[in-house]
């Protein structure tokens, strides 16, 4: 019974228990719902939100290696670009370096050497001097010529003006204007006048009218860098063109006598030596005698295997013999020479026989 | 009976105008005459006579014309008004050559005085006239007819033109080729008076093939020929490079030098001219003519003359000299530079003093050796004398101060410079000045020449604006030297020192 009090005690108890409990849980149901709410919101987000987020991580790391592998790329790419152009600055460097040098060089050689530059004005000052010293040749030459004409020409006026006084002459009877006989000795044109030849008076050249002559006068204008017209020679060379006619030949006189000094020539002419008269009587003889002397000077030096050659050879050698031995000579050979000619001769035959 | 009176009336009507004619021909020589003849209607007088039926009155008529028209403006201006140029042409184209002779003569005194003049015989067809005489057989016609060419074509391009438009010049180069020694000489005058003028003419002239034939004249033992022949080419190669070097290709360079010893001034100076003419254009026909060792007899033909003979040989040396260093350098080898210097104190024409300061600052301008060169040829002073001189005339001093500022720009020939240090302007000192900055700071030797021949002492003299490029070139020059000897040398150093002295108590 005890404990069937203690149970209904319990009972109460539990049933305090159970009120309490149940306004409680009534209580808390409000918040638990919303936990609940928030809990089953959070993990629903969470279990949709995992899908796209998956992708995003995915895309995330799709897009880091891409850019990583990207920019190392690129960064490759610099480095290289950076070594590159560290390069080219160094071979430029040095390219300069050897530009510089080969220009320096080829200048030195070609445009501005100094050698050759010293060489081309020394050279130009001795081609100066060269020069100068042709021109002064040149200038002293034309110089003797120029003097040499106006002798020529001052001489011919004197041998003119003389002939023009030859009439002045002294005679054998009568001395002359110029051959004072109170003077020691005659004047020198005396000497000169003895020196030409009277010339017979021409009729003067007549000078044709007014008109070609006249323009001569001072109206001739200057031209502006000469002293005087060029006019001058003009008239000079085609009015004076005097014709000078040939002389009238002389003719030959019809006689039967020669001219005296034909006859002259021919009275103190020494003939000349003739062929015939240069050769002595005696000469063929002589040269029979000789010829006869060689021909046996011949067979007895003459060598053994000559006798082989046919008879017509031997007359051909002996030919060639006779052309090569001088003349005169050949009969007046000492003793002693001959065997030494005869083996010229012996030589002179083998090559003419091998040339056969 | 009748007849014989007559005929008797008749010549002696001619006998009488004959003799007219020739009385007026003859006094007509005389300038003194002219004046009396022209008050006396001679012009309305002969202009009948020139139409006479007896040629020999035509011709001393035409001659009398000529005569008076040569001598002046006036009568010829006053043939030209009585309308005598077309009879004269007439008389040119149909007559006999005498009448040809002497009509060309009274075209050529007609021609000679102006332009205008010229004008009115080309507008009367005095031009195609004379060209057709230039045909003619016999030589004085042919002579008349160039000469009176030549002087309608000096006049100016365009009467040149016509007379080269009338076919003038093949005709006048076929007369080069004459035996006759005046037409070759009146030919070679006409063609260089066609040349003078313009590009054109002279390159129709050389298109003729005159060059060949000129340069082949160039020997001729004739001075007067050789005068119009050098004178022809030099027209020619005047005008441009092309015909500089068909001058030059003609091989007229080492035939031509001889001349420059010939005894005739004139073709000295016109072979001085031609070298002259073709040096200008480039340095290559310059090195050529230098080659051929020109330089030398240039230079002794400038020592054999005198005045405006000189002129062309020097500015030949200038010319030279301008186009490279090394020309520069070939003229003082051939001593052109102490030739300069002669004839700039022998000299008194200023146009000559003008062109050999102006050649020297040719010389000069190149290189620090060749203003050393005019520095010890003593030249630089004269140049300063010439740029100071009151009497000098505007172009020389122009022309020296150029030259002295060009080569001052170069000279590093310090002694030479020292003189300039004294009495200069400044806008020629600040070049000195600023010569002596760049070189003393390099030089000891220099320096220590420079402070004992008083160079530094007139340089503190020098008062100059302070931040002006003189003052800073004087502030360099300064600095190369210790303060004290600058100050030493400064002026009013010794009052200094006096009042120091005062100062001063002995302890």
């Amino acid at each position: 019974m005890a404990e069937l009090l203690e149970l209904q005690s319990q009972v109460e108890e539990l049933k305090k228990e159970y009120f309490y409990r149940k306004r409680q849980a009534e209580e808390n149901r409000q918040r638990e719902h919303q936990a609940a709410t928030r809990i089953q919101r959070w993990f629903r987000a969470r279990r949709a939100q995992a899908y796209p987020s998956q992708l995003h991580e995915k895309a995330i790391i799709i897009q880091k290696i891409w850019r990583g592998f990207r920019a190392r790329a690129r960064f490759r790419q610099m480095v290289k670009a950076a070594y590159f152009i560290m390069k080219m600055n160094f071979y430029e460097e040095m390219a300069v370096r050897i530009q510089r040098r080969w220009r320096g060089f080829y200048a030195r050689k070609n445009v501005h050497n100094f050698y050759a530059r010293k060489s081309y004005l020394e050279g130009l000052s001795r081609k100066n001097e060269l020069v100068r010293m042709e021109l002064d040749e040149l200038e002293e030459l034309q110089k003797r010529e120029r003097d040499c004409l106006e002798m020529v020409r001052e001489q011919t006026a004197k041998v003119y003006q003389t002939q023009r006084l030859h009439h002045l002459i002294s005679t054998k009877q009568c001395p002359g204007v110029f051959n004072s006989p109170f003077r020691p000795a005659p004047h020198e044109m005396e000497l000169q006048l003895r020196q030409v030849k009277y010339l017979a008076p021409t009729r003067l050249f007549q000078r044709g009218g007014a008109s070609p002559l006249g323009m001569v006068g001072p109206t001739a204008p200057s031209f502006p860098e000469t002293l005087q017209s060029p006019w001058i020679e003009t008239t000079g060379i085609y009015c004076s063109s005097r014709p000078i006619l040939p002389p009238i030949a002389m003719k030959k006189q019809q006689v039967p006598f020669r001219q005296p000094g034909e006859v002259w020539e021919q009275r103190v002419h020494c003939p000349d030596l003739m062929l015939h008269l240069q050769t002595c009587y005696t000469h063929l003889e002589e040269a029979q005698n000789r010829l006869q002397q060689r021909e046996s000077r011949n067979r007895k030096y003459a060598p053994p295997q000559q006798k082989l050659l046919s008879s017509v050879r031997l007359k051909e050698l002996q030919v060639v013999d006779y052309i090569l031995t001088p003349r005169g000579v050949s009969p007046r050979v000492p003793p002693s020479r001959i065997p030494a000619a005869a083996a010229d001769w012996t030589r002179l035959r083998t090559i003419a026989i091998s040339g056969e | 009976m009748t007849q014989r009176q007559i005929v008797q009336v008749f010549e002696q009507y001619q006998k009488s105008r004959l003799q007219f004619v020739q009385a007026v021909a003859d006094l007509s020589a005389r300038p003194q005459n002219i004046e009396l003849l022209n008050n006396a209607g001679v012009v309305s007088m002969l202009r009948p006579l020139l139409l006479d039926v007896v040629p020999s009155i035509q011709q001393s008529a035409a001659l009398a014309l000529g005569r008076l028209a040569d001598h002046s403006d006036d009568l010829a201006t006053a043939v030209v008004e009585a309308d005598i140029l077309p009879q004269l042409v007439h008389s040119l184209v149909s007559q006999n050559r005498f009448s040809k002779k002497s009509a060309a003569f009274v075209l050529r005194a007609v021609a000679k005085h102006s332009p205008e003049l010229s004008q009115a015989v080309v507008d009367s067809g005095g031009v195609d006239a004379l060209v057709l005489c230039l045909e003619e057989f016999d030589p004085g016609v042919k002579e008349a007819a160039a000469w009176a060419l030549g002087y309608i074509a000096r006049h100016n391009a365009l009467l040149s033109q016509t007379v080269v438009d009338a076919g003038a010049v093949p005709l006048l180069v076929s007369c080069l080729l004459e035996p006759v020694m005046a037409i070759k000489r009146i030919a070679a005058s006409t063609l260089s008076d066609i040349c003078k003028h313009t590009p054109e003419l002279a390159e129709t002239v050389a298109e003729n093939g005159a060059i060949a034939h000129l340069a082949l004249m160039i020997l001729n033992p004739d001075a007067k020929l050789k005068r119009q022949v050098l004178s022809a080419l030099s027209q020619i190669s005047k005008h441009s490079v092309s015909l500089a070097e068909m001058v030059i290709e003609a091989e007229v360079f080492p035939a031509a030098m001889a001349c420059l010893k010939d005894p005739d001034d004139y073709v000295k100076k016109n072979v001085t001219t031609l070298m002259r003419e073709v040096v200008k254009h480039t340095p290559e026909l310059s090195q050529v003519i230098v080659n051929c060792g020109a330089m030398g007899a240039v230079v002794d033909s400038l020592s054999n003359c005198s005045g405006n003979l000189q002129l062309p040989g020097i500015m030949m040396l200038g010319y030279v000299a301008a186009h490279s260093e090394s020309l520069a350098m070939a003229v003082i080898l051939s001593k052109g530079l102490s030739q300069l210097a002669l004839c700039l104190s022998e000299e008194h024409e200023p146009h000559i003093k003008a062109a050999t300061a102006w050649s020297i600052g040719q010389i000069g301008h190149h290189t620090p050796e060749h203003a050393k060169a005019v520095a010890t040829a003593n030249l630089l002073t004269k140049l300063l004398e010439l740029y100071m001189d009151a009497n000098s005339s505007e172009d020389l001093q122009a022309k020296s101060k150029k030259a002295l500022k060009s080569i001052l720009q170069k000279c590093t020939y310090l002694p030479g410079l020292e003189p300039l240090l004294y009495d200069v302007p400044s806008n020629i000192l600040k070049h000195v000045v600023y010569q002596f900055s760049k070189v003393l700071p390099h030089d000891a030797k220099a320096r220590r020449l420079f402070v004992t021949s008083g160079g530094l002492k007139k340089l503190q003299e020098i008062d100059a604006e302070p931040g002006s490029p003189l003052q800073e070139n004087i502030n360099a020059i300064n600095s190369c030297f210790p303060e004290e000897i600058v100050r030493y040398y400064s002026p009013g150093y010794s009052e200094v020192l006096l009042e120091r002295l005062e100062k001063y108590q002995p302890a």
